[in-house]
């Protein structure tokens, strides 16, 4: 499998692909990527680049830290202050809170904040401690049932000194709303691979009977440009369909075991994305029986606050609409050394992705 | 944290696994993933936890159609 990833690297392959899309794409073509891990491999391989202008990419709502709302970010330290043992994925340590704090400056300050690799290694944490453990459940589909895994372990274990932030989202109710959103003209989406390994294919039905295509493709170039080859194919035919061009790991039934245990833990209810508004079931809240498990409620959190930064551009960055760099703050104001929003502060955030590799 | 890894199968225990993610040794559980795996599988790691089975086979075979359209081009 090793030199299988040279295979998805390889130069010549790249630049026939670039040659063929550059023969095939004689329209005008908008493609959106809605996977941080996309925009990162796009930026880090100079995709756009070797795409002519008529080929315009741009980047989605795909980055969990960015579209979790700053006053559920300033719950979360909130609950620090109150001396909880923080567990949490490396993203999250320089997320600012509206008062400037952040997990990376709170642990400089003494508190306890572990970063792991799993969720499920908030399990021995607790074993250790008598104070409470909080792990700081973000991310999407992919992730998700890696932190049901965490509540449901701990249940069963009888741990009761752990507790989760309610961060999950999901994708089918995001995606709904950028079809329906007429400021955004995409033919096409870059489908997250490894979303789409939990959900299967047919999440992007809606994406295909709204008249786009959408690829499900892998993170290295080869996968890209085939990936944009096709989009542009299917524009050109005006016959969209949903197609899994990442089989090496993407089963197009996707993975039910996984679902069901996020079924198990989770219910489906509307929430907020930052820069982006109220999601009807776009997010991912406790069942009753595992209601002990939601941090929010078991630190009895004060969930106020102001989402707008002065001058930030995100929520357009976010829904597509403008490029980073069209923001006045972009690389001068905002960098990621001292991140003014949430897209420069994850390394998977647009922003944050185009100044890295520009 | 959306990042995944292909890792490896080395070492294999009830619900958790030992992988190989290039060259780092991880721990990993594989609870939610479908499929039996077997050592020296790959699979797609996620947040701890492996998520897909990985499929050399398949990996091989689309390799093999994108280079048989790559040579079919004419330059
Ligand atoms: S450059 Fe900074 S301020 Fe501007 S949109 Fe991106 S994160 Fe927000």
């Amino acid at each position: 499998m090793a030199s299988m990833i040279e295979g998805f690297r390889n130069a010549e392959l790249c630049s026939k692909l670039v040659r063929q899309i550059l023969k095939e794409a004689t329209g005008s073509y908008r493609f959106m990527e809605v996977c941080g891990s996309h925009t990162m491999a796009i930026a880090r391989f100079g995709i756009k680049s070797l795409l002519p202008e008529n080929i315009e990419l741009v980047s989605g709502p795909g980055c969990p830290v960015c579209v979790t709302p700053q006053c559920e970010i300033d719950a979360l330290f909130e609950i620090a202050e109150k001396g909880a043992v923080i567990v949490t994925f490396g993203d999250m340590m320089r997320v600012p809170g509206s008062k400037g704090v952040s997990l990376q400056k709170m642990k400089s300050e003494g508190a306890d904040v572990r970063i792991v690799f799993s969720p499920l290694d908030t399990i021995k944490i607790a074993a250790e401690t008598d104070k409470e453990v909080v792990f700081v459940g973000i991310g999407f589909e992919t992730t998700a049932p890696a932190v049901a895994s965490l509540a449901l372990t701990a249940k069963k274990a009888g741990i009761k000194n752990i507790s989760i932030t309610p961060y999950s989202k999901t994708m089918p109710e995001v995606l709904g709303l950028l079809l329906s959103d007429e400021n955004l003209k995409i033919n096409g989406f870059i489908c997250p691979g490894h979303v789409t390994a939990v959900t299967g294919l047919s999440l992007y039905e809606p994406v295909v009977s709204a008249g786009m295509s959408a690829v499900v493709t892998g993170f290295e170039p080869v996968d890209i440009l085939t990936s944009i080859l096709e989009m542009v194919r299917q524009t050109n035919n005006g016959e969209f369909k949903a197609v899994n061009s990442y089989s090496r790991v993407v089963a197009d039934e996707g993975n039910a075991k996984a679902r069901s245990v996020i079924d198990e833990v989770y219910y489906k209810k509307g929430c907020w994305w930052r820069g982006i508004g109220y999601i009807e079931d776009s997010g991912l809240a406790f069942r009753d029986e595992y209601a002990e498990y939601d941090a929010f409620k078991k630190f009895d959190v004060s969930l106020q606050g102001d989402d707008e930064i002065e001058g930030c551009s995100c929520g357009e960055v976010l829904k597509g609409y403008i490029k980073p760099s069209s923001c006045s703050l972009f690389g001068t104001a905002c960098t990621p050394e001292s991140p003014v929003g949430p897209c420069m502060v994850s390394s998977e955030g647009a922003c944050a992705a185009l100044y890295k590799y520009s | 944290m959306c990042l995944g890894f292909p890792g490896q199968i080395v070492e294999l225990e009830d619900i958790m696994a030992t992988v190989d993610i290039a060259g780092t040794k991880r721990e990993v559980s594989i609870m939610i993933l479908p499929d039996e795996v077997v050592l020296g599988d790959w699979v797609m790691v996620h947040a701890g936890m492996a998520i897909a089975k990985m499929d050399p086979e398949e990996a091989q075979k689309t390799l093999q159609v994108l280079q048989e359209f790559a040579d079919g081009l004419d330059d």
